[in-house]
């Protein structure tokens, strides 16, 4: 690997929608290569918090830092094709074939074409789909687009935000353990915003619960599995735990 | 069915103006329109002000709209020579017309897009103007193209109503057909304007169905044929140089168009290009001759004396026309000389009840005016010669109403009114039985039959020459048959063929 990947820190950024604080001052650090999982309930702010690093949302105070340099140091669509970002709606570009739509991050940038077909190998997806209109494929081959599409330009940092979120549990769980081993082969950053916590335990290497805009817990999922992190984040472990300990007893 | 040949020989020039005016209104319309919705799509204070203008300006009748533009251009004038007639109004009318199915359209177009494709345009570090480029246009096309369909079926069709203000169209046709009653000029007036229309149409949606189903050729190829057929359409206008043309023009009358062709066929013969420009309202043609749009046409003397002159006074005949001359001069315009007949506004009455209620003067008809029942044309309640009648005979009429001169006869002759506002040199006067009242105290100005002439055409000898013969020439009788042979029911000839027979008739 060329370089390490990038490092993503916050700096008391604070951000306010109307009257609610949805970003309540987070200070914290993303270390280069980790897998990290935004966890929480529906507006506890962490897909604010989230696109704060690519700009769709501008803090009202407080700074994101990438690799200790500010995110607002230049134009947002500079900034944002370094970023690799893939959302619940997945937003394909629906009057362009599926190699179009990989290919617009270098198109925009002015680089050369991507190799569509070495990117949809990496999101296990035949070569043959490149020339198909977006509306021809399945949601979880859309998504896997997606993906494709956010890592086209070479993007070393990967925000995800409730990506696998509208995605049937197989194929969910298919697109999700392609996702870790992407993060592994390609020595990227990540960080998942998701409301699962299963899925965040088994694909993460670190996880943040957020609550009412503020980070409640921070450990590994190692950490969590046995019980700690603290209240908040023990109360969103409970419910796989009480899932999967169902399932056993019906099993017996 | 030769009548219609021979309107449909008269179309291919009306045409060609006719699609130089309305792709001229229809870009200008885009080109204002386009900024805007992408404007208003961003901001809803502005999508609230443009689109709230351009639904104000949708609700003014598009008639009403280019009438308009006639005396707000005219109040310009005073700051900046912008002509009041002719193309310029038609073309700001139009483009103003064409306005809301655009910007609605536009930002209908814009606001539909799916916002996760907007939030991925950004995602993946598109400038606005790539955005824009890229996603936003295309996928606003097609309901932004739908608007561009709308807007070019209603300017088309709306062109037609820019005859009135001097502009030409195929409306001319439609408009001298429908004041003749010819139906072949309004059929193939309306077949030709519709057959632009739809073809126009078609074609920008063979142009959409292309880029939605990704055939460029599709889209290219229709393209082409519309851009080579909207040019082909207007080669007529296409001006080898050399002679120059010289446009005739008319009211929207029958005995107008006669005398339009009989000047028209006597420049023909002198080796000029004529063109005729036909249907223009009585308030602007003075104007459009003042300015050189028009380089000659047929007024009354008195309808400059009282609407450009603005005089009250109605002197002998021998004077009233020297003061005439000396003021159109005054203008730049020669008056060539009267033709020797007179178009006055007579009030006429069905001969059997003026002689059963004793009217023989306007006199008698104050009199009796409560218990009648006037007919009007379009325009003569509203001109000063009617309230001059009144001043000098208080009337009031049990009903007054205004037709269009045929429908005014009609009117007359089916009792629905018992007196009109007819024209003397009307052949239906005595064809129809009727009798005319006789003003004793001079109320009605003299209304002599006067060749007008542009500045330019003044200064050619050419073309003096080739008018001056009609001067004094035609008497009342032969334009009362004349106006007949085009304006009665049965047995109807065109204006070209009335003014065949009356150029036969006094000898020329």
């Amino acid at each position: 690997m060329p370089s390490p990947a990038p490092a993503v820190t916050f700096e008391g950024v604070f951000k306010r929608f109307g009257d609610v604080a949805a970003v309540d001052g987070v200070s914290l650090t993303i270390a280069p290569g980790e897998f990290v999982a935004l966890v929480g309930t529906s507006g506890s702010g962490k897909s604010t918090l989230l696109k704060t690093i690519n700009r769709l949302v501008e803090p009202d105070d407080g700074a994101v830092l990438i690799d200790g340099r500010d995110v607002r140091a230049g134009p947002a669509p500079l900034l944002r094709r370094r970023i690799g970002y893939v959302f619940q709606s997945i937003g394909l570009f629906p009057h362009w074939t599926v190699a179009e739509n990989i290919g617009a991050g270098p198109r925009v940038a002015g680089q050369a074409p991507p190799d569509v077909g070495r990117l949809l190998d990496l999101v296990e997806l035949p070569a043959s789909v490149a020339t198909r209109m977006p509306h021809e494929l399945s949601g979880g081959q859309r998504q896997r687009i997606a993906i494709a599409r956010a890592l086209a330009p070479g993007a070393r940092l990967l925000l995800l935000d409730e990506a696998l979120g509208a995605l049937d549990p197989v194929t969910r769980d298919g697109v999700g353990r392609r996702l870790a081993d992407l993060h592994a082969e390609l020595a990227l950053t990540t960080v998942l915003v998701t409301h699962d916590m299963a899925e965040a335990l088994l694909l993460a290497t670190r996880v943040l619960v957020m609550k009412d805009g503020r980070i409640v817990a921070d450990a590994t999922p190692a950490e969590l599995a046995g019980g700690g992190g603290g209240e908040a984040a023990q109360a969103l472990v409970a419910v796989p735990r009480a899932q999967a300990d169902r399932l056993r007893e019906l099993g017996r | 069915m030769s009548a219609f040949l021979d309107a449909l020989a008269r179309v291919p020039p009306l045409l060609a103006a006719h699609v130089l005016l309305s792709a001229a209104a229809l870009l200008l319309a885009l080109a204002i329109a386009t900024p805007l919705a992408i404007w208003s799509a961003r901001r809803p204070a502005v999508a609230r002000v443009a689109l709230g203008i351009a639904s104000l300006i949708q609700t003014i009748p598009s008639l009403a709209l280019l009438a308009l533009f006639f005396p707000l251009l005219l109040s310009l004038r005073a700051i900046v020579a912008v002509p009041a007639l002719g193309f310029l109004p038609a073309l700001l009318a139009l483009t103003l017309y064409a306005l809301l199915p655009l910007l609605r359209n536009g930002v209908a177009g814009l606001h539909g897009i799916d916002p996760a494709v907007i939030e991925a345009a950004d995602a993946v570090g598109m400038t606005p103007s790539q955005k824009l480029r890229l996603v936003e246009a295309p996928l606003a096309a097609p309901v932004a193209i739908a608007g561009l369909r709308t807007a070019a079926t209603w300017t088309i069709g709306a062109a037609t109503l820019s005859t009135t203000v001097g502009a030409a169209s195929l409306g001319d046709l439609i408009f001298a057909g429908l004041q003749t009653q010819s139906w072949s000029l309004v059929l193939a007036g309306c077949v030709a304007a519709a057959g632009l229309a739809l073809a126009v149409d078609g074609l920008i949606g063979l142009v959409e169905r292309g880029l939605a189903t990704r055939r460029r050729g599709l889209a290219i190829g229709a393209l082409v044929v519309l851009l080579l057929g909207l040019a082909a359409a207007t080669a007529p206008l296409w001006r080898a140089g050399g002679e120059r043309r010289v446009v005739v023009g008319a009211k929207n009358f029958g005995e107008q168009f006669i005398l339009a062709r009989l000047i028209g066929d006597r420049l023909t013969r002198a080796g000029y290009t004529v063109e005729y420009r036909e249907g223009l309202g009585s308030a602007v043609i003075f104007g459009a001759v003042a300015s050189g749009e028009v380089d000659v046409y047929v007024d009354y003397a008195g309808t400059i004396w009282t609407n450009e002159m603005r005089r009250t006074d109605t002197p002998p005949r021998a004077p009233m026309l020297r003061d005439l001359a000396a003021w159109t001069a005054g203008k730049g315009v020669r008056m060539a000389g009267p033709l020797g007949f007179e178009n006055a506004y007579a009030f006429a009455m069905k001969r059997g009840d003026a002689a059963r209620l004793g009217v023989r003067t306007l006199a008698d008809l104050a009199a009796r005016s409560p218990s009648l029942r006037l007919g009007s044309d379009l325009e003569f309640l509203e001109r000063p010669e009617w309230a001059a009648v009144r001043r000098a005979y208080p009337m009031r009429f049990a009903s007054t109403t205004p037709y269009s001169p045929t429908f005014m006869y009609q009117a007359l002759a089916s009792g629905r009114v018992d007196v009109i506002s007819a024209f003397s040199s009307d052949g239906r006067i005595a064809a129809d039985g009727l009798v005319t009242l006789t003003d004793p105290k001079r109320a009605i100005p003299g209304y002599d039959a006067i060749l007008l002439v542009a500045p330019a055409p003044a200064r050619d000898a050419r073309f003096l020459a080739a008018i001056r013969p009609l001067v004094g020439r035609i008497p009342v009788d032969a334009m009362r048959a004349a106006n007949l042979q085009v304006d009665r029911a049965d047995d109807k000839r065109t204006p070209e063929q009335a003014a065949r027979w009356l150029a036969e008739r006094i000898g020329l």
